[in-house]
């Protein structure tokens, strides 16, 4: 078995733009989800919106460079993760496609030393 | 003596390779220590065989070489335990091979999560036995660049757990398209292993239409290579059919009508291909037939070269004029030298010299085929 986290990735014009129908929707198929998986799911947890982020990167010389924002500037952020267990990366990819994710899609990858 | 044994190694290594390493790697538990055994067990072939003569299943004596050293590997290092993805019990060893190792073989090598890139170097290195440098030379690139992606995509197996398994009859149907494709631009690219590997899939998958299919096209395509391919580059219209190879056509054929009933994209490709071998001479070709296939195939598939090849079998139902009209304009063919000495192939037809001779320039610019651009020398100094 290993773990694997699975972050979902959204685009946050989308879900500004919902009137609360979506998220309604999403909140009870993330529960339905959750109580599918519940023998895989080992955490999880929905994230603040992308303008709460703060990035960090090293400069180089031993200190850091802290910026407002999110790490890579694209249009889908991370919004919410899992993390699963899983015998292999099939059945990881299995309970993954389950992972309501409306707004746009999620990525898996599997956690270092998590025998 | 020695040329026989070194024969029946090189024979063992078309035809057992995928294999002794299918059932290799069940007991090796990672990919890595797999391949060494059985390189290992081969080499051995090349001394015991010699003295002990060639065995009567070379196959298996190659699978029991190898596995007992992929064993003893493991008892003394215990790496399984990080290598989850390839573990099995040790009791599963079997002194014979199944077709089902090589098939979970050839689904890893083509899984999804990795990049259609690395499943073709995977597949041509694991399936096919060939090395870095073969791969490299195939797909003109560098043996380093090569041996590095092969690197990176057995890391991807190993850290992710990629299984090691013949996927759930609910994947089957996209992960055998994965396959099938994998194998089809092994062929593009040039590998003699491709038609092997074809030959390897469609009996392992013996319920599909589509393997049928891949194997009648890549059959009947390779059947006109000794017509097609000298010095330089014969358009199917000047070849001299008699050097058409009548086993492979008539292998190819066969496996048309399975091919064709539920109308796939490589059973299509191959009904395309099986008109052609029919027809006695270029004049008899049979181009109606020809365009309803490819209007069905871009239907189906409708990938850019597809439409420019169907542009081709329009010239010859409607004119060069009407075919001229329908070239595809996609960003994808820019740099595609098909693209351009289609077009010029069609202004020459009509007799409109200038343009054809600034399109088979445009088209010499993009190709780096030898024999291709000698044709496209000779159709600019002489033909045009």
């Amino acid at each position: 078995m290993g773990k694997y986290l699975v972050m979902i990735y959204d685009d946050e014009a989308k879900w500004a733009a919902d009137d609360g129908t979506v998220m309604e929707q999403n909140h009870k198929n993330h529960q339905a989800f959750a109580a599918a998986n519940g023998a895989a799911i080992r955490g999880g947890g929905q994230l603040d919106d992308s303008t709460t982020a703060t990035s960090i990167r090293s400069d180089g010389n031993g200190g850091y460079v802290v910026t407002d924002g999110v790490f890579a500037e694209t249009r889908e952020v991370m919004g919410g993760y899992y993390i699963i267990e899983a015998a292999d990366l099939d059945e990881a990819l299995a309970i993954a496609k389950q992972v309501p994710s409306p707004m746009g899609g999620v990525e898996v990858r599997p956690l270092v030393n998590s025998d | 003596m020695t040329d026989l044994v070194v024969e029946a190694v090189a024979a063992a290594h078309v035809t057992e390779w995928a294999a002794v390493l299918a059932a290799t790697a069940r007991v090796a538990a990672d990919l890595d220590l797999a391949e060494d055994c059985v390189q290992d067990a081969y080499a051995k072939a090349l001394v015991h065989w010699r003295t002990q003569g060639v065995p009567r299943r070379p196959g298996a004596w190659l699978t029991t070489v190898a596995t007992r050293r992929a064993l003893e590997h493991r008892r003394r290092a215990d790496v399984a335990r990080r290598k989850l993805p390839l573990l099995i019990p040790e009791e599963d060893v079997a002194d014979q091979t199944f077709p089902d190792d090589r098939l979970r073989l050839i689904f890893t090598c083509c899984h999804p999560a990795l990049s259609q890139e690395a499943q073709i170097a995977l597949t041509l290195r694991l399936v096919c036995g060939l090395t870095s440098a073969e791969i490299a030379k195939a797909f003109l690139v560098k043996e380093a660049t090569m041996q590095a992606r092969i690197t990176r995509a057995k890391q991807k197996i190993s850290r992710t757990g990629i299984p090691y398994r013949i996927p759930h009859l609910s994947e089957l149907p996209d992960r055998i398209e994965a396959v099938l494709d994998v194998v089809h631009l092994v062929y593009t690219a040039g590998s003699e292993r491709a038609i092997d590997l074809a030959r390897m899939v469609r009996l392992l998958l013996p319920g599909s239409a589509e393997a049928a299919g891949l194997l009648g096209l890549l059959l009947l395509t390779e059947a006109r290579r000794a017509a097609q391919i000298g010095e330089e580059l014969v358009l199917m219209e000047d070849q001299d059919r008699r050097l058409w190879d009548r086993e492979l056509i008539a292998e190819g054929l066969a496996l048309v009508p399975e091919a064709v009933g539920p109308a796939g994209r490589f059973g299509l490709m191959a009904a395309i291909a099986a008109v052609h071998a029919e027809a006695e001479c270029w004049a008899d070709t049979d181009w109606p037939e020809i365009l309803g296939l490819y209007d069905l195939l871009v239907a189906r598939w409708p990938s850019p070269v597809v439409r420019l090849n169907r542009v081709v079998a329009v010239s010859y139902v409607d004119g060069p004029a009407a075919a001229l009209d329908q070239l595809p304009d996609d960003p994808a063919l820019a740099t595609y030298p098909y693209l351009y000495s289609t077009r010029a192939e069609l202004l020459r037809r009509l007799g409109r010299s200038a343009e054809a001779r600034a399109a088979y320039e445009e088209a010499l610019a993009f190709t780096s085929d030898p024999a291709q651009a000698a044709f496209l020398q000779r159709r600019l100094t002489r033909d045009v």
